[in-house]
């Protein structure tokens, strides 16, 4: 981590009602990166998510209604931008991602391996578990997206992510707004951006059921595979 | 034939002044009355000059030209349709710009007043 320490990095957790996990997720980052600053993104929450994480000391933008993960997390790298940090990662506040794996995607990204990691739960088989019809969605993005890319991708849905000033400058111009990871994939590869797996361990959601049906991942597949189809004919400004 | 004359100029011509009447009180912007005005301004056109109807109707082969009117005012319709969604897309866009920014800003604002009450201890 000798290049980690001196960049400033900004963690970015998009939260919506999630008072029952953000404790967690903001203490597991603290306690294994002090160093870095926090960012709650609450988007329009109705219970205490926003005044948790205030206490927690973390950094809290309050949008005034609910935007959507998209919109969410593109405020996050709107701060990230302005504030010239260096990095950024992004961490769901549902607690499926381990604080603990936070470093490895760093590194890549700050030794200038790629421009953004994404951490994957699939290069190694560890204990993540999707759902049948969850799983189906996956491969069929990872091989599409692999085709697209012209690289072997395992986890394109995954939420686990750190990029460099280069792409925080980009997302804050240009970020996609509904079920934005496989979007995003898109995106940058067609702005020249290098991307990069890094295995993963992540765990099973803590607590309470996904919110996938089967029927959801079907019309999740639709909606991504039309908006990755006009993305590859619209025109990009960088 | 008569009959169906005299109704389409009717309805087209209380549509147009309508939407004047609209655009006089202000409750309709120009920018999304134009649309209107040339649809109903058409449609009036065509209702009243039978002969220009009758003529393109020969042409694009209907053989009820007054069924031609419908096809004319359809495809205003769905342009205007069109337009709108056009618009709501952009609006929603700046709607969130707008959402971002103002989140942004109560932080900022937050932190001001936060030093501005440390600065006074």
């Amino acid at each position: 981590m000798k290049n980690g320490e001196s960049k400033k990095v900004l963690i970015i957790i998009p939260a919506f009602n999630e008072e029952q996990n953000i404790e967690y997720v903001i203490s597991c980052v603290k306690k294994e990166l002090p160093y870095y600053d926090i960012l709650v993104v609450n988007d329009g929450s109705w219970d205490r998510t926003g005044h948790i994480a205030r206490e927690l000391g973390a950094i809290v933008i309050d949008l005034p209604y609910n935007l959507g993960i998209g919109a969410t997390m593109q405020t996050g790298y709107r701060y990230a931008s302005r504030n010239n940090y260096h990095i950024a990662i992004q961490v769901d506040g549902d607690g499926q991602h381990p604080a603990n794996q936070i470093k490895k995607l760093v590194q890549v990204v700050g030794d200038g391996m790629a421009d953004m990691a994404v951490g994957s739960r699939f290069i190694v088989n560890g204990g993540y578990k999707p759902t049948m019809s969850r799983l189906i969605g996956m491969r069929y993005f990872s091989g599409l997206l692999s085709l697209i890319l012209r690289q072997r991708l395992t986890d394109t849905t995954s939420g686990f992510r750190a990029v460099n000033k280069g792409v925080i400058d980009f997302f804050s111009r240009t970020y996609p707004e509904d079920y934005p990871e496989v979007e995003a994939l898109v995106l940058l590869h067609k702005s020249g951006f290098k991307i990069r797996e890094v295995s993963v361990d992540m765990k099973d959601r803590e607590g309470g059921q996904s919110s996938i049906t089967p029927f959801r991942s079907l019309y999740y597949m639709i909606k991504v595979s039309l908006a990755i189809f006009v993305e590859m004919l619209r025109k990009i400004n960088k | 034939m008569f009959n169906v004359q005299i109704i389409s100029i009717i309805l087209s011509a209380i549509l147009f002044l309508f939407v004047i009447e609209l655009v006089r009180k202000g409750v309709l912007k120009e920018k999304y009355s134009i649309l209107w005005f040339a649809s109903t301004f058409v449609l009036l056109l065509l209702a009243v000059w039978k002969g220009l109807l009758d003529r393109i109707a020969a042409i694009v082969g209907i053989f009820y030209a007054p069924s031609l009117l419908f096809l004319v005012a359809f495809i205003f319709l769905l342009l205007i349709v069109l337009h709108f969604s056009v618009v709501i897309s952009r609006m929603s866009e700046k709607n969130k710009k707008l959402a971002q920014e103002l989140g942004l800003m109560k932080l900022k604002i937050d932190r001001l007043e936060n030093q501005a009450s440390d600065d006074e201890k």
